[in-house]
């Protein structure tokens, strides 16, 4: 027979205020299984746990439920207490009579009839339970950084400092992501590549850092602490062992295809790095536009002049398996592709209709004018450009109905850096609102301004042709007036969309995102960097859009959680999983498909069956995998899969008891 | 199955709320002392996922009023899919309970958030109202000898 303590809280007069604690206490001694009950002004106090111990050893207890403020509260607390007493932490219950009684009735009696109902479940769950022990796993100490954006390259230089082995994955060719074809950063007006190479040639040399550029995550098994990890080393034709990257290949490379770097403003070769302070510094083919390769097999002049034979027409690539103890998501983000849903703009028919990151790469000095502001159609200097901020962003009809954060800032540093490269030019800028959250930020549009930016609310409708010009119709909404702005060149700053694959990624690691598709944070204000799968984090603008210094703490904050994991040498784990009942099991498999973490699986086991032996398939559960949903033992057919600590029989108790 | 219903009858109503969402959305409405009738006792279950139809069926075996069974939002589970599986299973679950004599209204599943408190309040209030219309609801056994 159970012997269970009952303790009931006053919390001052928090719970007493509304709750008769004597009569609780009263009626929770009659509760068949209770030996003792009390009740103390503060239980969660040094001598309120005190009190709790004593009873503990005076009145033999081997379980006890409390009678207090929610579990979600002092649960932990009333465990902790119990690890030094006689009793397994786990054999405790509380039955929450501030939060869902005391505070929110003001019925005396009533209120007083609901928490003895409260404690008759918990004192009736309790009888039910079970003594549980954590369970411990070993910590692979090497983390995957998936992504080598800034976010990523911060992350994983922050984990290389501790101490611990790292490694970048990159589906590109070179790590550095959107930040380094930036031109110039906002407020400072840093130079964008100026700030981001050094990082990266920083990770590409850290001893404890491992690139692995043109590769992409193919498969992801196991758990917290032991991930196991399929990579896929994409045909890169060149070996990077020998290359030294002299570059000869790259200059000799007939073929010229469009460079995605530059934003498809000029042309690169197909033997080629993304830009020239790659990292890694090694050329890759693009084998699609290969005459070699996907062509009529007739060029291998980049082999010819190879001084080194590096290249390797024959390359397959290859899977790669690592184990890893956490991931960290970093993959960053992409721009709408906006010609699909803006006709009115043209739709792409105009070439001097340019996104922000073009304009980005045309006023870059390494870009493709070397950074004079030149439009695409004819390369004059345009004279009047209109801005249109939010394409895509704020808009249900045509987008997205968030805000895309960075557009705002960058703006304005276009509208800067134009009327600082053309003196005698004009720029307008179409606004909803201007967003200025950040340091120094609000300051720079005021700056801007100064400057000479033409602020104009409002939307345009439609952008059209006329001569030479592109005419952009809107709405003054502060004027209230229809406006119209002839330009040389218009620039949309369009929406941060998560990066295409995404939805492919969060599949293989079971990780949860958003309706727009932005990975989901495991809590949106005290958990943004964890997901809802732990060993699994998450980095930047795959999260959300955000700016540079959001994203770099970010990142920084996701290596400090990678490390306080690694700094374990075993991990506990949480004991209330699901488990199964061989005996009852019938292998039936409806539990597989109820389970988000894949912890599920079966195995064949040898059962004794009227004295044969025979084999049977029964369901199995991996202990660190589950995280106790119970969404299993919900659909479990046979009740043989059970979660511990709120099994089928501790439920029923509790619905029993309440029915009375 | 005439029942008289004796004044003052209150009915016992059990709600399964998931410990992320909605018993957060409850613990919420305490903090911010909303009032909601007393007759609704919380079950705390992991994930709305937790409950096995069988728990349902128990409560009004054993004469619960009514059930409500709360989770998070559609697309935001802690458990990433578990809802989903509840919103189905109680999708047929309320077919079954009307095919035994029970007036399906008597159960209800909500989504309601951890920030939703007032959006809890409400709720139960509303359930509350609706089961009291309903009247008590008699234990199968009972009713087998009625």
């Amino acid at each position: 027979m159970a012997r269970i303590g009952v303790f009931i809280c006053h919390c001052g007069t928090n719970i007493a205020g509304v709750v008769d604690v004597d009569e609780v206490v009263k009626a929770a001694g009659k509760f068949p299984g209770v030996a003792y009950a009390t009740e103390y002004k503060y239980l969660c106090s040094e001598p309120g746990q005190q009190t709790i111990k004593a009873a503990i050893e005076e009145h033999n207890l081997d379980r006890i439920v409390i009678g207090s403020c929610s579990p979600r509260m002092h649960e932990v607390t009333f465990r902790k207490m119990l690890m030094s007493t006689k009793i397994n932490p786990y054999m405790l219950e509380v039955a929450n009579i501030r939060e869902q009684c005391s505070w929110v009735h003001t019925d005396k009696e009533k209120a007083t009839e609901k928490a003895i109902d409260l404690t008759r479940m918990a004192v009736a769950k309790v009888c039910k339970s079970k003594p549980l022990f954590p369970d411990s796993i070993g910590v692979t100490k090497r983390a995957l950084v998936i992504g080598g954006g800034i976010a990523g390259i911060q992350a994983a230089l922050d984990i290389a400092d501790a101490g611990y082995a790292v490694d970048i994955v990159e589906k590109e060719a070179s790590i550095g992501g959107h930040m380094v074809m930036l031109d110039k950063t906002f407020p400072t007006l840093d130079c964008s590549a100026c700030i981001s190479t050094p990082k990266m040639v920083e990770a590409g040399a850290h001893p404890n850092v491992t690139l692995r550029a043109y590769c992409e995550v193919e498969s992801v098994k196991g758990y917290v602490g032991n991930f196991e990890v399929d990579i896929r080393q994409k045909a890169k034709y060149v070996d990077h062992d020998t290359c030294t990257g002299c570059g000869a290949c790259e200059v000799k490379c007939p073929i010229k295809v469009s460079s995605a770097f530059n934003q498809g403003m000029c042309d690169r070769t197909v033997m080629y790095k993304p830009f020239p302070q790659a990292v890694p510094s090694k050329p890759v083919i693009d084998a699609l536009n290969c005459r070699k390769i996907s062509g009529d097999g007739k060029c291998g002049v980049c082999a010819a002049v190879c001084p080194l034979k590096a290249v390797n027409f024959e390359d397959k690539g290859e899977i790669i398996t690592e184990k890893y103890g956490a991931i960290i998501v970093a993959t960053g983000y992409e721009l709408i592709k906006w010609q699909d849903i803006y006709p009115e703009y043209g739709g792409g028919r105009f070439e001097d209709v340019i996104t922000g990151i073009q304009f980005e790469r045309l006023v870059n000095a390494s870009g493709p004018t070397e950074g004079h502001i030149r439009r695409p159609s004819d390369g004059a200097e345009p004279k009047d450009i209109a801005i249109i901020k939010c394409v895509g962003s704020r808009d249900i009809n045509k987008g997205k109905a968030y805000c895309s954060r960075a557009c705002c800032m960058y703006s304005a540093k276009h509208a800067h850096q134009i009327l600082e490269k053309i003196p005698d030019g004009s720029v307008h800028i179409f606004y909803m609102d201007v967003r200025t959250p950040g340091k120094g930020y609000e300051e720079f549009y005021d700056r801007t301004r100064e400057d000479g930016a033409n602020y104009i609310r409002g939307r345009v409708s439609k952008i059209f042709k006329e001569g030479n010009k592109l005419i952009c119709k809107g709405e003054d909404t502060l004027l209230g007036k229809p406006v119209s702005v002839e330009a040389d060149m218009v620039i949309l700053e369009t929406a941060m969309v998560p990066a295409t694959d995404i939805s492919k990624l969060t599949g293989i690691l079971s990780i949860g995102s958003d309706t727009d598709g932005w990975v989901q944070e495991a809590h949106p204000k005290l958990r943004p960097v964890e997901t809802q799968t732990a060993g699994i984090f998450l980095a930047g603008t795959c999260q959300g859009p955000k700016d540079i210094p959001d994203t770099v703490a970010q990142g920084s904050a996701a290596a400090v959680k990678v490390c306080s994991l690694f700094s374990k040498v075993q991990m506990e784990t949480s004991p209330i999983i699901s488990a199964v009942d061989r005996e009852k099991c019938s292998g039936c498999e409806m539990c597989i498909p109820c389970c988000p973490y894949k912890a599920i699986t079966v195995i064949e086991i040898d059962m004794h069956e009227h004295g044969k032996k025979v084999k049977m398939n029964v369901s199995d559960v991996n202990s660190g995998l589950c995280q106790g949903c119970g969404a299993c033992a919900g659909a479990c057919r046979s009740g043989a899969i059970d979660l511990k600590g709120y099994t089928n029989d501790q439920i029923l108790m509790e619905v029993d008891a309440l029915c009375l | 199955m005439s029942v008289n219903i004796k004044e003052g009858w209150e009915p016992k109503i059990l709600a399964f709320c998931c410990n992320w969402c909605t018993y957060t959305g409850a613990d919420l409405a305490g903090l911010n002392r909303m009032k909601y009738p007393e007759n609704v006792r919380v079950a705390r279950v992991p994930c709305s996922s937790r409950v096995n139809p069988q728990f349902v069926i128990r409560a009004f075996q054993k004469g619960c009023d009514g059930v409500l069974v709360c989770g998070c939002h559609p697309g935001d589970c802690h458990y990433v899919t578990g809802n989903y599986f509840t919103r189905r299973r109680f999708m047929l679950m309320k077919k079954l309970l009307e095919y035994n004599g029970i007036d399906p209204n008597r159960f209800q599943a909500r989504w309601i958030s951890g920030s939703e408190a007032a959006k809890f309040r409400d709720t139960v209030t509303r359930v509350s109202e609706q089961i009291k219309e309903l009247g008590p609801n008699v234990k199968f056994r009972e009713g087998r000898w009625s």
